[in-house]
């Protein structure tokens, strides 16, 4: 059952006009009823009343001469009245002189307490009118009419108010059902075109304004509202499609300055190649065939081109796997960090066999990763850790795994030299080295391939460090947090 | 141009540093003896199929190896490899590349195309010594050359 707060408009106008015009219908037609019902009363009753005087003062002759005859005759004349149904004649005593109609039975004698004049008892009016001559009394007139004729007017005019109220209640129907749309389509307009906004997204739908009034002004805000949306819809679209824009440029430069430092560290290193193995290659061969012509400073001499020599060696070495890691598709399987960590430690023992640093190993399992690239990687970092801690007296390094927001978090920890905070932004940068040649060898582009891989997997690397105490290197793979940008 | 009746080491090399490096090392054990140095690929061509600058020479006289570089001007160390490969008469020469490039797909190519091995010239002097003579000594004298 649907509510009247819930019914549509049209129905809620068409009912509120019957509504009035049936309220108003009814007072109108019981006020008149009332009315009526009133004064035709009182008509009869004094229709009645004079009537009954007529008849009284008739019969006074009747009633002096003693003659019930005179009377019954005089009585007989309220004939013409249809709705009398009783009259009687009492003498002075109070004895029934003469009766009408003739086949009823009336009252022998006059009640005791009778009053003059008329009263409506159960739907009769009974009346006593004192019969005088002159002053003196003769007798009392009783007279009982029915109340048909107004019991019929009122019928009548009851079935008239009916018959009108039912043809002003159908006319009003009528007239509201077309009324009601000078309210009710407006409104319904606007509902329609809010709706279709809604549904379709289409903002550049407008209300139509019918009319001057609260609606129009609903109407025109409403129209107003939708082209300021439709506005800063436009350009919230002309200012993502800037950005987009911007953003491809940007990510278009960004790589062609990765591509380009890439080819460029490949091609200066792979050309640089074969120069250095001459100035390696023929400072050896000189220092071979004509060391014992030379004093020792000339050895010295040329024992310095060689050391650079090798030293650039290195750097073109490392600057060449550098361009590499960038460039190569990565092979990701299922790593064995265990077994590359293993490996790591294993091949610095082959290298080294004085080795006496502590490497404590924990752990940490498998990783979707590229294994090779992530040898490298250990490699680097467990080669920093132990060449850092080489002149610690326990040199000591760990190699673990840490868990934290659903991360793991790879750790590799020495108690070596350290580093000083303070140049936290060079550590991963490359040829940036936070030690000098003599204390640790090394060409500061270890940690900057490093990273690099640690990047291309969408993980993190950091560190930390304190000067003589020791440094521990963290990185993440996968990382569920890892924002593109930090590449 | 040497017109030699004996080759046992043909060196295809465009760089004349790392020539004498080369020469050098395999000097050093004696693998030097007979020698062949040519500076590109054409010229190499043209010595193992007797034409062009060696026209005339007797072919039947092959190298126990060819110690083959890639990059080279005019015909490269590929092409030579290609060729040396096709023909029914070389064909079956230990090639060994000796060159700069570490890259896979060179790697890749040489092998495809039958090269024997593949070794990538040490920048390092006493690495570049050590890798040729143990090459020269492995190929010349421990490897078994086809008859």
């Amino acid at each position: 059952m649907v509510t009247f707060n819930d019914a549509p408009i049209r129905k809620k106008l068409i009912l509120v006009t019957m509504l009035t015009s049936g309220a108003v219908l009814m007072i109108t037609c019981s006020a008149y009823f009332i009315y009526e019902f009133v004064t035709f009363r009182q008509a009869t009753v004094q229709q009645l009343s004079t009537l009954a005087r007529v008849v009284a003062t008739n019969s006074t002759a009747a009633l002096a001469f003693d003659s019930p005859e005179d009377a019954t005759e005089i009585l007989g004349a309220l004939k013409a009245e249809s709705h009398i149904v009783e009259a009687g004649i009492y003498n002075k005593e109070g004895a029934l002189f003469s009766f009408y109609p003739a086949d009823i039975t009336v009252l022998a004698r006059l009640p005791d307490h009778h009053e003059p004049g008329y009263k409506i008892k159960d739907s009769f009016i009974i009346g006593y009118e004192p019969i005088l001559e002159g002053t003196r009394s003769m007798g009392t007139l009783f007279i009982k009419s029915d109340m048909k004729a107004l019991n019929q007017r009122l019928q009548l005019y009851g079935g008239i108010a009916l018959a009108v109220i039912t043809i002003s209640f159908f006319a009003a129907y009528l007239l509201s059902n077309q009324l009601q749309k000078l309210i009710s389509k407006p409104i319904l307009g606007l509902a329609d075109t809010a709706r279709a906004v809604s549904e379709r997204g289409d903002y550049s739908l407008r209300a139509k304004k019918w009319s001057n009034d609260e609606l129009g002004a609903l109407t025109d805000s409403f129209n107003h509202m939708l082209h300021q949306i439709e506005v800063q819809r436009k350009e919230i679209k002309s200012f993502n499609q800037e950005l987009e824009k911007k953003i491809l440029e940007r990510t278009f430069e960004l790589e062609a300055a990765n591509k380009e430092m890439e080819s460029f560290s490949y091609t200066v290193s792979h050309d640089l190649r074969a120069p250095l193995r001459a100035v390696i290659g023929f400072s050896n061969m000189l220092l071979e065939d004509y060391e014992n012509k030379l004093e020792a400073d000339g050895i010295r001499l040329i024992k310095t081109i060689q050391s650079n020599g090798k030293k650039m060696g290195q750097l073109v070495d490392d600057l060449l796997e550098f361009s590499r890691m960038g460039k190569r598709e990565l092979n990701v399987v299922n790593a064995d960090l265990d077994k590359v960590v293993k490996e790591v430690i294993q091949e610095h023992y082959n290298s080294n066999d004085k080795l006496n640093v502590d490497i404590k190993v924990n752990p940490i399992g498998h990783v979707r990763a590229d294994a090779s690239l992530m040898y490298h990687v250990f490699q680097n970092l467990i080669g920093n850790a132990i060449k850092y801690s080489s002149k610690a007296t326990q040199p000591e390094v760990q190699v673990g795994v840490i868990k934290q927001n659903g991360n793991k978090i790879y750790f590799i920890k020495d108690n070596g030299a350290g580093f000083d905070m303070k140049y936290y932004d060079k550590l991963f940068g490359v040829f940036q080295r936070l030690h000098r040649q003599e204390e640790f060898d090394g060409t500061g582009v270890g940690l900057a391939i490093a990273h690099r891989i640690v990047s291309r997997h969408k993980g993190r690397i950091w560190a930390e460090g304190v000067v003589n105490a020791g440094a521990t290197f963290y990185f993440t793979l996968n990382d569920k947090s890892f924002n593109a940008q930090e590449q | 141009m040497n017109v030699a009746d004996k080759v046992e080491v043909l060196l295809i090399e465009d760089n004349m540093n790392d020539a004498e490096l080369t020469i050098r090392a395999l000097k050093k054990r004696n693998l030097a003896n007979n020698l062949i140095h040519l500076k590109d690929g054409a010229q190499a061509l043209d010595f193992l199929f007797g034409e062009g600058e060696s026209a005339g020479r007797d072919i039947s006289v092959l190298p126990k190896v060819i110690l083959l570089d890639l990059k080279m001007p005019r015909v490269d160390g590929m092409e030579v490899l290609e060729k040396v490969r096709a023909d029914p008469r070389t064909k079956k020469i230990p090639v060994v590349v000796l060159t700069s490039s570490k890259e896979d797909p060179d790697i890749k190519e040489c092998y495809r195309l039958g090269a024997n091995s593949y070794i990538v010239k040490p920048v390092e002097f006493e690495n570049f010594q050590a890798a040729v003579s143990e090459l020269g000594y492995y190929w010349l004298l421990i490897n078994q050359p086809p008859t």
